[in-house]
């Protein structure tokens, strides 16, 4: 049949033509040699639930690495960001990460905010010896994977250990609920360390409620909560859930103030819980109200070049990329097992987000901040420092 | 006497898989990158061979394929960190031959539990025809899937990583696995053509009641048809985590949307031809990366072309026939003038 | 209002959603014997279609019920060219083709309209207004409307001409044809209905659940259909009672059981209706003649 036949070919032309559009784009041709161009590898989720994640850091690492090349590059080298969309989804960050390593051979990779997906990432960058910073993964676990892999930020146990603190302190609150992603190891390990430190300290976990990102509904979970009367509610989970649990919370009739970690950090997430999320709390790693030259002229070069202000995450991306670039100066060479030793040997850098030293796990020592939503906007409440200059050892 | 052509062929693939390993494993010759595509293109035609037997020989329309090969991933999961190393340490030999004994070990009991999921399935298609029967088959693969998402030993919904890596072969060397099993499975494909079972299977697709008027156990027949395509996924599912080391109870690793992208192979060759499916498998895999400079295009692409091509031509690139020695002989013959 | 009478008002509410998406599928299996994938995607471009409509009305939260009808008017609009569209594109052709073959289209179709829709709207979730206030009322207002329709849609299939024309046409089509009725144009007519109806489900969902993403129908247009086949497929009120079943499970499952387990609820129930009871709990068994 004549109709037939023309659908067919128009099948095998359309076929056809999408394998010949491939031909221009050119693979593999930044392989890193000893003298050419820096290759970094950057994977982030640039589309879906977690899409301003990854927007917000690949901005920060974007502006840092383009201050470096502007100002003559890396030992002479230009600064090359090879950014791939991971779409927030574990098994496409081991495709990604995979084609960096062993594809493009990146000279070092950078990501991600998810600590699930930098855990997928981990084994395969240690494997193939490149250095691997994630920028604001906060679980300990990443780090433990290996010698080559870094982070830039704090980690849960310390951050559980601030929000429980805050919660007890300042807020005066003896019962918590806690309402956990268990999709997330991020939430997991935060609401662990969150409840651990809780209840040493003298306080009741009321209940313990689990969700799923990507949920929509969340009423059962907080009906649940309500009933149990908690003077706080930890939940820490990532923006697009909290801005619905929030909305919802406020619909259920619960009372007690929210409270979270630097997951919840989204440009949009005040304005997609509708001013639900007023008068909750988060732990965070940095804030603009904390002053001082390095954040003024951070937020003012990325302002200028973005039209936006700059959240954590971007100044966490901003300060991974330039620790990188310490160290690689420092070795004198983009030789990865040289730079993976003085990543490891990174002192006193002086970081937006505060001073990085790494400490054994190759974890950043670093102060959080805790800001409360008022009015459109997160409000600066305190600095933490961490106790006795170092967290608690993980579990 | 001659060794027929599909002997042939079949040793030929084995030889260079052999080869290919041998060299990766030395580190001559082949791009990383390429090597994954063969690796994976490996695993997705052992997916789409084995579902052929069931949707394209005996014409049940099963969409929750993926989710057998998740039993195969999720039973490694739960076994090589745990025992592999005692397995390990208890086999005698060199490394390599330990490696291989535990890989295989793992291969046998995945395929088995994944066989007993293909007879769980199987069961409820006494009574449910077409549609019915493939809402129910999705729904097992979901309700796996939920399942393992709740389990925390499995990693739950965070994922697994294998720790235990060095019980199995290592990564450079799983091809020569992957592309011998994707033969086993092309060989029990062909062989079941002409046998007893494969008669009868092919026998219910056409007409399950005149089926049953000439004696067919019909029923019998569908059930075998799960079990023998369950246990192979189940085996694809074991060298695909050994090879990723890595376990996602994902909609789109182990899900609905895997086992639509396996159909979509199946389909695209022709139900019924495991030349089809072998093919397509191996474009589907490839495809992803040619279109990778237009990636968000990429799934518009697939679906206008399983659109297109059910309008134009659902019997897919092959329809039934099969790609053989024979038919291009004959062909030859045809077209040369008699003497 | 005790907790367990909130869980079941609650439960009831997304009942009547599924219920409404139900009645369009299980309308379109009585004349096709096709599942149509694809509803829950059209029930996606619903809530699309009424978050735009939303942006261009200036609607914030608890807006002018003029402008609630306003833009429930228009997604149902959208859709119904939507479904008519795609019946006529994807379906029509291959009226005679194996059943196989359509449910492949119908997939591809689903697919289709998930991916394109990430590509034209990214797949960041976007949040929908306010358009019911939330309070005690919600839950009875949305289950009201799904009512108010489904009576209607029964009376329509019960009372009118076409009505009947579609029950004969979902009974037997060449028959139906055979006496005069318009086969084609009464199928076109179903799925406009049938997507109309989804679009409905799609505003009144996503007030209640205010975010919206490409790929919300996926799941959710799969458990209606489950909600279909468990009331028993091509009964409406077996849609209406399977829907209210399985919302009522979901609700009750997540508050007193493990949330986790909830999406596997419905194929649950799927399966054990379908082996104890295949024609479902308010269909009619059909003999096979052979």
């Amino acid at each position: 049949m004549p109709v037939n036949g023309r659908v067919g070919a128009l099948c095998g032309v359309l076929l056809l033509a999408l394998a010949g559009c491939n031909k221009q784009a050119g693979r593999g041709g930044n392989a890193a040699t000893a003298t050419g161009d820096i290759v970094v590898g950057e994977y982030a989720s640039l589309s879906g639930t977690k899409a301003d994640f990854g927007i917000t850091t690949t901005n920060g690492v974007a502006l840092a690495a383009d201050k470096i090349n502007a100002a003559g590059g890396l030992l002479g080298r230009k600064i090359v960001l090879k950014k791939e969309d991971d779409q927030g989804d574990a098994s496409q960050v081991g495709t990604v990460v995979t084609r960096f390593v062993t594809g493009d051979r990146v000279d070092c990779v950078i990501g991600e905010v998810a600590s699930k997906l930098s855990k997928r990432a981990a084994p395969i960058c240690q494997k193939a010896k490149t250095p691997m910073i994630t920028p604001s993964s906060t679980n300990p676990e990443v780090t433990r994977i290996g010698d080559y892999i870094f982070r830039a930020c704090f980690t849960d146990p310390f951050q559980g250990g601030v929000l429980a603190r805050f919660a007890l302190t300042t807020l005066h609150a003896k019962r918590a609920a806690v309402l956990r992603d268990v999709s997330n190891d991020y939430s997991v390990g935060l609401a662990d360390f969150f409840v651990r430190e809780f209840k040493r300290q003298g306080g009741v976990i009321t209940v313990d409620k689990s969700c799923s990102e990507g949920d929509d509904n969340f009423r059962p979970q907080l009906t649940a909560i309500a009933a149990s009367k908690p003077d706080v509610i930890l939940a820490p989970v990532y923006y697009r859930e909290i801005a619905l649990i929030a909305r919802q919370a406020k619909e259920t009739g619960v009372k007690a103030p929210l409270l979270g970690g630097d997951g919840w950090d989204s440009p949009n997430v005040l304005e997609l819980a509708g001013g639900a999320l007023d008068g909750c709390y988060m732990s965070n790693h940095y804030s603009e109200a904390q002053g001082g030259p390095i954040i003024q002229k951070f937020v003012a070069d990325y302002q200028a070049k973005f039209h936006t202000k700059p959240n954590a995450l971007a100044a966490l991306g901003y300060d991974a990329m330039n620790m990188y670039a310490e160290a690689v100066k420092r070795a004198g060479s983009a030789d990865k097992a040289k730079v993976r030793d003085e990543l490891a040997a990174t002192r006193g850098f002086k970081g937006v987000t505060g001073t990085i030293t790494m400490d054994a796990d190759r974890n950043a020592v670093k102060d959080a901040v805790i800001l409360q939503a008022k009015g459109g906007r997160f409000v600066y409440v305190a600095t933490v420092k961490p106790v006795g200059g170092a967290e608690p050892a993980g579990k | 006497m001659r060794p027929s052509g599909a002997f042939l062929t079949g040793a030929a693939i084995l030889a260079a898989a052999a080869v290919i390993s041998a060299l990766q494993v030395t580190r001559v010759a082949l791009d990383p990158t390429v090597y994954r595509l063969m690796v994976l293109a490996g695993v997705n035609v052992t997916l789409a061979v084995s579902l052929n037997m069931v949707n394209g020989f005996t014409g049940q329309f099963s969409l929750g394929h993926a989710a057998f090969m998740g039993i195969g991933v999720y039973t490694t999961v739960f076994l090589v960190d745990r025992w592999g190393p005692a397995v390990y340490a208890a086999i005698p030999g060199p490394a390599g031959f330990r490696q291989v004994a535990v890989l295989l070990l793992l291969a046998v009991v995945g395929g088995a539990v994944a066989a007993a999921g293909g007879l769980l399935v199987g069961l409820p298609s006494l009574r449910l025809r077409g549609d019915y029967l493939a809402i129910v088959t999705l729904g097992f693969g979901e309700i796996l899937r939920v399942f393992i998402q709740n389990v925390e030993v499995l990693g739950a919904s965070r994922g697994y990583n294998i720790t235990h890596t060095e019980v199995t072969p290592p990564t450079d060397a799983l091809f020569f696995w992957v592309a011998a099993l994707a033969l086993a499975a092309v060989m029990v494909s062909r062989n079941l053509m002409m046998s007893g079972p494969g008669r009868a299977f092919l026998a219910v697709r056409e007409d399950e009641i005149a089926a049953e008027a000439v004696g067919v156990n019909a029923y019998r027949a569908k059930v075998l048809a799960f079990v023998i395509s369950a246990a192979f996924a189940g085996m694809a599912g074991v060298l695909s985590v050994t090879y990723n080391t890595y376990a996602d109870p994902s909609i789109q690793s182990i899900g609905f949307l895997k086992s639509i992208e396996v159909v979509l192979m199946v389909v695209l060759g022709g139900l019924g031809s495991v030349s089809g499916a072998v093919m397509c498998a191996g474009i589907i895999t490839v495809l992803p990366e040619l279109l990778r400079s237009i990636d968000q295009y990429r799934m518009v692409v697939y679906s206008l072309m399983l659109i297109l091509l059910m309008l134009g031509r659902p019997q897919g690139i092959f329809g039934t026939r099969e790609l053989s020695w024979d038919r291009l002989r004959r062909r030859k013959a045809a077209s040369t003038p008699r003497q | 209002m005790t907790d367990l009478a909130k869980h079941i008002v609650d439960g009831a509410m997304f009942g009547s959603l599924y219920a409404l998406i139900a009645l369009g599928y299980t309308m379109v299996y009585g004349v096709l014997r096709l599942i149509n994938f694809a509803h829950g995607d059209v029930f996606m471009v619903g809530a699309y279609s009424g978050l735009f409509a939303a942006g261009w009305l200036g609607v914030d939260s608890a807006p002018a019920p003029w402008k609630t009808a306003a833009i429930l008017i228009y997604a149902m609009v959208v859709c119904m060219l939507l479904g008519l569209v795609i019946e006529r594109v994807a379906y029509r052709p291959l009226r005679n083709a194996p059943r196989l073959t359509a449910l492949i289209t119908a997939i591809g179709v689903s697919l289709l309209l998930e991916n394109g829709g990430q590509l034209l709207w990214s797949a960041t979730p976007r949040s929908f207004p306010d358009l019911i206030p939330a309070g005690p009322a919600r839950p009875f207002i949305v289950m009201g409307c799904a009512l108010a329709m489904a009576v209607g849609l029964e009376l329509f299939v019960k009372r009118t001409r076409t009505g009947r024309a579609m029950r004969a046409v979902s009974q037997d089509k060449d028959a139906a044809s055979l006496m005069g009725i318009p086969v084609d144009r009464i199928i076109s007519v179903t799925f406009a209905i049938g997507s109309a109806l989804a679009a409905a489900a799609a505003v009144l969902y996503s007030s209640v659940n205010p975010s919206v993403n490409p790929t919300m129908g996926l799941l959710l247009g799969l458990k209606a259909f489950v909600a279909a086949v468990i009331g028993g497929i091509g009964s409406l009120p077996g849609a209406l009672m399977g829907g209210l079943i399985l919302g009522l499970s979901e609700e009750l499952i997540s508050a007193y059981g493990a949330s986790s387990y909830r999406d596997a609820i419905a194929f649950t129930l799927l399966i054990v209706i379908l082996v104890f009871r295949p024609s479902g709990l308010l269909g009619r068994g059909v003999a096979e003649k052979v």
